[in-house]
C-alpha cells in the first residue's frame, strides 16, 4: 500500500481515518480478487495447486474460484488457446461483471507457446486485453502467486476507480453511505 | 489366426509386406465385411486403431488403416482400405470405438465413411475449409475468419498462420542431449527477416 494514501494517528485523528476514496476501493478490490479459472491445459493444474494448502493462495486474499464468469472479477487463462476455443473464452470474459481483470498464465497463453500451429491462437491477448503475462511452461504455482501479486498492485494504482474510461467504456462505481 | 481362411472367403484381399503384424490389403466395399468377419470367426474383438492416410502421388489418394486386436488369442491385425472416391465404408456400427476415430479421420484427411451415423468434424469447427493433415497444408495454416462471426467483429481477429521462424522445428537424430530440435533453415530469426 502506499503510505500516503491513508493517514492515521490516533492521537490527533482519534477513530478517524483520512483517505482517497480511489485508494479504498482500490484497497477493497485489490484484496477479494475472485478468480474465474479458464483451465485450458497443464497450467490448470498448477493453478489448482495454487489453491491447495501448500502454496495457498487464500493467503492473499484470492482463494474464492468462481466458475461462473458472472461472479468473478479475474479471469485467468491457463493453457493453451485454440481458435476453437478462442470464441468461449471471449464470451466468457464478456460476461464478467466490470470491473474485470486478465491474467495470461504460461506460454500458451501469452504467446502460443510451443504450438506454433494452424490450430492454435498465437497469445490470448489477440482476443482479450491481459493485465500481467506469467512465464513459464507452465510456471511454478510461486510464479503464479507473483503474477497475482502484481495485479494487486497494479489494482492499488488505477486512477479513478469511481469513474473512469475502462477499455473504452465508462464504468460508474456508485458509493451507498 | 486362419490367413488362408480369410483370403478364401475374400480373394480380392492380398496379403502385404510387414516388419510387426499381418498385414492385408482389402477391397473398399468389403472392408466393413472383413472386419465383421474378423470380429465374430476369428476373435479380433478390439479396434485399437482406425487412420487415415495420404498418398499425393498415389491413385487412390486417400487411404484407411485398420488395427485389431485379438483379446483371446494376443495378437494383431493390420488392414488397409484404399478409398473409392475419396469414401470408404465405416466400421462404427461393427466397433463403436469407431466412431470418433472416423470423425477425426474425415476431420483431418475429408475422408467420408459412408453409414457413418454422425458424420461431422471433431477436432477443427464445422464450418472449416481444409483438411489439415493433407500433404499439400502448411503446417503454419491458412487465413480464415473466426468460427464465431460477432466475436471476430469485437477483436478484428483471424485465425492467422503462426510464425514459423525458419520452423517447423526438428531433431537432428542421434541421442536427445546432441542438441535441442532446431529450424531446418537458421538464416533467418525475428530479429534478422528472411531474405
Amino acid at each position: 500500500m502506499v503510505k500516503s494514501d491513508f493517514s492515521y494517528n490516533s492521537k490527533i485523528e482519534g477513530e478517524v481515518i483520512v483517505t482517497r476514496a480511489d485508494a479504498v476501493v482500490n484497497w477493497v478490490r485489490s484484496h477479494s480478487v475472485w478468480p474465474m479459472p479458464m483451465g485450458l491445459a497443464c497450467c490448470a493444474i498448477e493453478l489448482m495447486a495454487a489453491g491447495g494448502s501448500r502454496f495457498d493462495i487464500s493467503r492473499f486474499g484470492m482463494e474464492v474460484m468462481r466458475f461462473s464468469p458472472r461472479q468473478a472479477d479475474c479471469m485467468i487463462v491457463s493453457g493453451t488457446v485454440t481458435y476453437k476455443m478462442a470464441e468461449v473464452v471471449r464470451r466468457i470474459y464478456d460476461q464478467m461483471a466490470e470491473p474485470k481483470w486478465v491474467v495470461a498464465m504460461g506460454a500458451c497463453a501469452s504467446s502460443g507457446g510451443m504450438y506454433r500451429s494452424y490450430a492454435t491462437l498465437q497469445g490470448v491477448d489477440n482476443i482479450v486485453p491481459v493485465d500481467i503475462y506469467i512465464s513459464g511452461c507452465p510456471p511454478r504455482p510461486e510464479a503464479l502467486l507473483d503474477g497475482m501479486m502484481l495485479l494487486q498492485e497494479k489494482i492499488r494504482n488505477e486512477g479513478g476507480s469511481l469513474k473512469r474510461t475502462f477499455r473504452g467504456r465508462t464504468v460508474e462505481t456508485k458509493i451507498v453511505s | 489366426m486362419d490367413v488362408a481362411a480369410l483370403t478364401q472367403k475374400f480373394p480380392r484381399t492380398q496379403s502385404q509386406k510387414s516388419i510387426d503384424m499381418p498385414t492385408f490389403a482389402v477391397a473398399n466395399d468389403e472392408l466393413a465385411e472383413i472386419v465383421q468377419y474378423l470380429r465374430d470367426s476369428q476373435g479380433f474383438d478390439l479396434l485399437a486403431d482406425l487412420c487415415g492416410i495420404d498418398w499425393p502421388d498415389r491413385s487412390p489418394r486417400f487411404g484407411v488403416v485398420i488395427h485389431l486386436l485379438s483379446t483371446t488369442n494376443k495378437e494383431y491385425i493390420r488392414l488397409h482400405a484404399a478409398c473409392d472416391n475419396d469414401a470408404v465404408p465405416s466400421v462404427s456400427s461393427i466397433h463403436p470405438g469407431a466412431n470418433w476415430h472416423e470423425r477425426e479421420a474425415y476431420d483431418m484427411f475429408g475422408i467420408k465413411f459412408t453409414g457413418h451415423p454422425d458424420p461431422r468434424r471433431i477436432l477443427m469447427w464445422e464450418s472449416y475449409p481444409y483438411h489439415p493433415l493433407r500433404k499439400e497444408f502448411p503446417l503454419a495454416g491458412i487465413e480464415v475468419p473466426l468460427p464465431a462471426a460477432d466475436v471476430a467483429a469485437v477483436t478484428g481477429q483471424n485465425v492467422e498462420p503462426a510464425p514459423m521462424m525458419g520452423g517447423p522445428f526438428v531433431s537432428h537424430g542421434g541421442h536427445m542431449s546432441g542438441g535441442e530440435p532446431q529450424a531446418l533453415d537458421q538464416s533467418w530469426n525475428e530479429e534478422k527477416p528472411k531474405a
